[in-house]
């Protein structure tokens, strides 16, 4: 195929529940534009949202899985960071 | 960013017992494996050819039914059937994006259903006679195509996983939509309405059976894709779950099913059915199928006629792009 490939854009809807917009998938298109137009036709065909972001899949700059442990794992020893961590007397009540 | 995952093919090469051991691991415990988490190469593999065969199964589907659009009985069915298209193109599309995150682009996968080195399923080489058919393939195909696709929103590749949850939530209306142009057909219809519903089941009901692969005891790539938790269930059993559930739901329609073998087992609780004839499913997967070749040319013109739209498509966005970088420079100036 000597055709030119048609950028990767991705995803991103608000669904009506009013949250914040979560990728839902990728669609490819020449210009931002019609990655509007085609991700409203391939994405939003029962309700699905309100609000429609694409954004250039080369724009995404992800962290490197191999670096999972050392990005995340520590988080998860520093319990101070947790409110069950501290005591609070019962007399005192809901805090 | 999912085709242009962080680790390149080469560095999932075979012979690495310990991640491969690692990975392994991961799956049995459930996890989800991402884009550019480390896997095997066969997995991948085997992924990129699953989830391709099943993209173009989803876009060659759109021929058959495409067929009857003009020639839909009323407007309601027009309007319904032109849904129930659009939606297996959009179904492609989930699929095509999620084999692309394997590192192979779309118009790659394209170019092989093209030149027949990839499949897609045996069903769609079979052609819409009748407006029977159009109820055969919503409550039958898309019926055994839901019954394959319920365990694969489970499966162990995320983004194939995420698209196939997308694709079950729709093709339940495929099949409510196909089953009612039964029953419209044979409760309401005429006696030559009923016939055509009788006939499009007798053609269609072997090859719905085969659409679930060939039987455990041939089946190449069962045990591996089971242990990688590609797969749930084995294609026999898909095909008994198929069976026990659909009968009764013929039988409501007053059809009966071409299988003088068809019977309830009181001990089992299934439905026993005859031999399939795996030698037509052979012929029809190699390309010998009553419609095969035309499938292929249909799809062919279709990304030929096309060229042009993403041709101009991408010129004009090159257009714009540049009339937008001469305003901010003439802005700055």
């Amino acid at each position: 195929m000597t055709e030119k490939n048609i950028p990767l854009w991705e995803v991103f809807i608000r669904s009506r529940t009013g949250l914040s917009h979560r990728h839902v998938g990728s669609v490819h298109a020449a210009d931002a534009e019609m990655a509007l137009q085609n991700a409203r036709d391939v994405y939003t065909r029962r309700g699905e949202g309100l609000s429609l972001w694409v954004v250039p899949s080369s724009a995404i700059t992800a962290s490197d899985p191999s670096d999972k442990d050392t990005l995340f794992e520590p988080t998860a020893t520093k319990i101070y960071r947790h409110p069950t961590f501290y005591e609070v007397p019962d007399e005192v009540g809901h805090m | 960013m999912y085709t242009q995952s962080l680790n390149t093919r080469e560095a999932y090469a075979a012979g690495d017992p310990e991640r491969e051991a690692r990975f392994q691991a991961r799956v049995d415990a459930e996890e989800k494996i991402e884009p550019n988490d480390w896997m095997p190469e066969g997995y991948r593999k085997t992924l990129v050819r699953q989830i391709a065969q099943h993209a173009h199964s989803e876009i060659i589907g759109m021929l058959p039914e495409g067929n009857w659009i003009t020639r839909a009985p009323s407007l309601k069915r027009k309007a319904a059937l032109l849904a129930k298209v659009q939606d297996e193109g959009g179904h492609g599309a989930y699929l095509y994006a999620a084999a692309e995150t394997l590192g192979v682009s779309r118009e790659e996968v394209m170019e092989q259903l093209l030149s027949g080195k990839q499949k897609y399923s045996s069903i769609f080489n079979y052609p819409t006679l009748s407006w029977a058919d159009i109820g055969i393939i919503g409550w039958l195909v898309d019926g055994a195509a839901i019954m394959n696709q319920i365990p694969l929103c489970r499966c162990s590749y995320g983004p194939y996983a995420r698209a196939m949850i997308r694709i079950c939530k729709e093709e339940s209306f495929h099949q409510r939509q196909g089953y009612e142009i039964m029953v419209t057909l044979c409760r309401d219809g005429n006696a030559e309405q009923k016939a055509m519903a009788q006939d499009a089941l007798n053609r269609w009901w072997w090859p719905v059976l085969m659409m679930f692969g060939p039987p455990d005891s041939t089946s190449q790539h069962t045990d591996q894709s089971m242990r990688w938790k590609i797969k749930r269930f084995t294609n026999d059993e898909l095909r008994q779950k198929f069976v026990d559930a659909t009968i009764p739901q013929g039988h409501y329609l007053g059809l009966t099913f071409p299988d003088p073998d068809l019977k309830f087992n009181e001990t089992t609780k299934h439905w026993e059915f005859g031999e399939i004839d795996w030698a037509e499913f052979k012929r029809v997967i190699a390309g010998d199928g009553p419609c095969n070749r035309q499938r292929i040319r249909q799809r062919t013109k279709a990304d030929q006629d096309g060229a042009w739209v993403r041709e101009a498509a991408l010129a004009y966005a090159e257009k714009r792009k540049a009339r937008r970088e001469a305003m901010t420079l003439q802005a700055a100036e």
